[in-house]
């Protein structure tokens, strides 16, 4: 073999080309589906991400709020660049840089120097500190080492510096998010709670979430009801800022002052029952007014429940507006459910977006498929599991905990579907099963502004149920024989 | 042709005699004309003074924490040379308490291998590791192309065998992945009732050899108070011919095996056998002095 150039090239590989047809019919098939669901030793492709990405992100969603990591540059640059890639924004954080010596004698010389830079240069008003793992494994001593920093004056004492313990060889992105929102809430709050005051305010704590769509329409939402509210926190501004020529370093955030003062708030909802709840514990135990724990916000009946929940904590109707707009989204999905009625998903993703869209897909009448969680628990399980029973269309529905996109894969190729639903990530066994993969989930690293497009609420159901369907029109359009090619779908 | 380096690393409880009955061996190796490394692997650092006449030698880490990265050391400013031109490091590690002692183990044995101080004419390198293998770091010594022949020291108590019984289940470990084998126990004695014939009994079951029995001597302590080792303070004594003894028999030592440590049972009814232990009364476990 020869390469362009004329020179001799080495085959990669001596495995003769039969053989590699051979393997790559076989993978398709049910007796490799069974070996590869007993596989124990190797995960390949797990869907979810390490804590501190859910820290960091989290940590952004705050006024001039800079992440702070403690532990080893390359980690914190795959969190930053996940999110730059996500949102085509920059995602401004910084890291103590532990190297070798900092693996051997702790990190808090590199946490002291890193908080003094830090605050010199770009001037934060607030640190949110989390780890990466090497910090963890031997066991730094956060709390500890925070604390000398105030002592020997590092920090200014109107700069707060919650932090949080996030090993990335435990859990997820998600608890990541919850164990830094946590502790930013306990650190801003702390000494704000006044007997008999009330802001009026409803807290919003919407769980992690990464479209910066759905933050600007829970905003709506709460503006057409005329009810002021604080979203702990805020990511809207921060990954969605405009291009007017001046470079931002802090776009936006929920107020420092308002996250404080949001402990004497006139009630709490949380959407985010799997990614927020070491949080809303802590919220339910420690904020005054009324707590309300809800799903996210995905397809028609979990809006409803939203905007009920709104207007019996603060005592105001319904908006006709959303009313009317409860109506649009119920015409678009008339208009559409025969593109989408009977229709196979599989679809994979973190706990809670993940039921909202079984949610929302049985709502379609389509039919949720293959559903799988690399990071879900028996408890989450049982939710879907409710909610397939609770459906004609979930009849068939199967529920994966604990799997991976190459077990997906097996499944994808043995008992096929029509559409998959997650992040980027499932690209690629989308290809190889030849079906569309409708990118709701985090991280999108190849497709443009779809963070802007919302899925919450009715628009968000009306962007599914549009994005869905027309994708299934243009497969149609695509490969029909001519005398079935019709001007109207 | 090159001569072959043979890396050797001590186990054993802790405070049970690993360094000085190791600098005293070392000498005695160096004294039958052996070119000798040796390689503390303890954050306490004490693995080379009798061969250095020295308090502490400035550990490789140590140099590390001053000059803020490894990048910037020189072997020569860790690696000293001593009594019959042993080469003597010490790898250091945080204080207690904080950081990682075992990657500074770590940290310390790449340094010297990417700074070439295993060097060609280098006969022997001893490992004196700290007393429990506490985790990852302080199994770097026997790694692959590291140490492949190990020594456990111990002594007729109750927990120096437990522990070296312990270290035997961690070389089983090792062994089954990599070319480290066991070579044998150096008993260095605490005077304890029939303490030879036991520790053979054990290394029988373990399925090596004592290779030396180190009677108790007190000029081993006369020569620590000059920080020097019994072969140079004084080579003519008899305590001098015992490391020497121990050194020729390490020398030729050809036995090397993947060790068959022994179940708890077991271990205890030897300490039965040679009266260390006495036979357990079931109806007296957990009940207090006071107890009716």
């Amino acid at each position: 073999m020869a390469n362009n150039l004329g020179l001799a090239v080495k085959p990669v590989t001596t495995t003769p080309p039969e053989e590699v047809e051979r393997v790559a019919a076989w993978i398709n098939t049910e007796e490799y589906k069974e070996l590869n669901f007993k596989r124990e030793a190797l995960v390949v492709m797990p869907p979810h991400a390490c804590q501190p990405l859910g820290a960091e992100l989290v940590a952004h969603a705050f006024e001039g709020s800079l992440p702070f990591v403690h532990g080893s540059q390359g980690c914190a640059s795959y969190y930053r660049s996940t999110l730059n890639r996500h949102f085509r924004e920059p995602a401004p954080a910084v890291s103590d840089s532990m190297t070798e010596d900092g693996a051997v004698f702790g990190g808090q010389n590199n946490l002291h120097e890193g908080l003094e830079n830090a605050i010199a240069l770009y001037k934060p008003k607030m640190v949110p500190i989390f780890t990466s793992c090497m910090p963890e494994i031997i066991g730094d001593d956060l709390s500890a080492f925070i604390k000398n920093a105030r002592g020997k004056g590092l920090v200014p004492d109107d700069v707060p510096t919650p932090y949080a313990n996030t090993p990335s060889f435990n859990g997820s992105h998600i608890h990541g998010y919850d164990a830094m929102l946590v502790s930013i809430l306990q650190t801003l709050t702390d000494g704000k709670k006044l007997d008999g005051r009330c802001t009026g305010k409803v807290n919003l704590i919407p769980g992690f979430d990464a479209n910066t769509g759905n933050f600007r329409e829970y905003k709506r939402i709460f503006a057409e009801f005329g009810v002021p509210c604080t979203i702990l926190g805020d990511i809207s501004d921060v990954f969605d800022s405009p291009l007017d020529g001046t470079y931002r370093i802090y776009p936006g955030g929920t107020p420092l002052a308002d996250a404080g003062d949001s402990i004497n708030g006139k009630a709490t909802i949380n959407l985010g029952p799997y990614s927020a709840t070491k949080t809303f514990a802590w919220v339910k135990d420690n904020y005054a007014g009324k707590h309300q724990a809800l799903p996210m916000p995905l397809g028609v009946a979990r809006t409803d429940a939203l905007l009920l929940a709104i207007s019996e904590l603060t005592g105001k109707p319904v908006p006709e507006s959303l009313k009317a707009e409860r109506g649009r989204v119920v015409d678009a999905m008339t208009d559409a459910h025969q593109y989408m009625h009977g229709r196979k998903f599989a679809l994979y993703g973190d706990p809670d977006q993940l039921i909202g869209t079984v949610a929302f897909l049985l709502e379609m009448g389509a039919v949720p498929y293959h559903i799988l969680c690399s990071k879900g628990s028996k408890k989450v399980a049982k939710e879907i599991q409710e909610l397939l029973d609770s459906s004609l269309f979930g009849k068939e529905g199967k529920v994966y905990m604990g799997k991976d996109l190459w077990h997906l894969r097996s499944l994808l190729m043995t008992d096929p579907v029509d559409a998959l639903i997650g992040d980027t990530h499932g690209k690629f066994i989308a290809r190889d099963a030849r079906i569309p993969l409708f990118r709701f989930g985090f991280p999108v690293m190849d497709r443009v502004n779809l963070h802007r497009s919302p899925i919450i609420g009715y628009q968000g159901a009306i962007n599914m149920v549009t994005a869905i369907c027309n994708t299934f029109i243009d497969i149609v359009d695509q490969t029909c024989e001519d005398r079935f090619f019709e001007m109207m779908r | 042709m090159a001569k072959k380096l043979r890396q050797i690393a001590i186990y054993g409880k802790g405070g049970i005699g690993k360094s000085t009955t190791t600098q005293n061996t070392v000498a005695g190796l160096a004294s039958l004309g052996n070119q000798v490394m040796i390689v503390g692997c303890d954050p306490k650092a004490d693995s080379t003074r009798l061969i250095l006449h020295a308090k502490a030698q400035a550990t490789v880490m140590d140099l590390v924490r001053e000059r803020g990265t490894v990048e910037d050391l020189e072997l020569e400013d860790v690696l000293k040379s001593g009594y019959g031109d042993v080469r003597c490091v010490e790898s250091g590690g945080p204080e207690p308490g904080v950081g990682c002692a075992g990657r500074g183990v770590i940290t310390a044995i790449n340094f010297l291998e990417e700074e070439g101080a295993y060097t060609e004419d280098l006969d022997f390198v001893f490992y004196d590791v700290l007393g429990d293998v506490v985790c990852g770091g302080f199994a770097m010594p026997i790694r692959e192309n590291k140490a492949e022949e190990i020594y456990i020291v111990c002594s007729g108590e109750m927990m120096a065998m437990y522990a070296a019984n312990n270290i035997a289940k961690g070389i089983l470990k090792y062994a089954s992945s990599g070319k480290v084998r066991l070579a044998g126990l150096i008993c260095n004695s605490r005077n304890t009732d029939r303490e030879k014939d036991l520790i053979e009994a054990l290394a029988k079951k373990l399925g090596t050899q004592m290779i030396h029995f180190v009677p108790r001597d007190n000029q081993v302590q006369r020569a620590e108070l000059r920080r020097m080792t019994v072969i140079e303070y004084s080579p003519e004594h008899k305590q001098a011919e015992e490391y020497r003894t121990l050194a020729q028999k390490i020398a030729e030592n050809k036995m090397l095996v993947v060790p068959t440590p022994l179940e708890m049972e077991e271990l205890e009814e030897l300490l039965m056998e040679f009266g260390i232990m006495e036979a357990e009364d079931e109806s007296i476990v957990g009940k207090a002095e006071n107890a009716a």
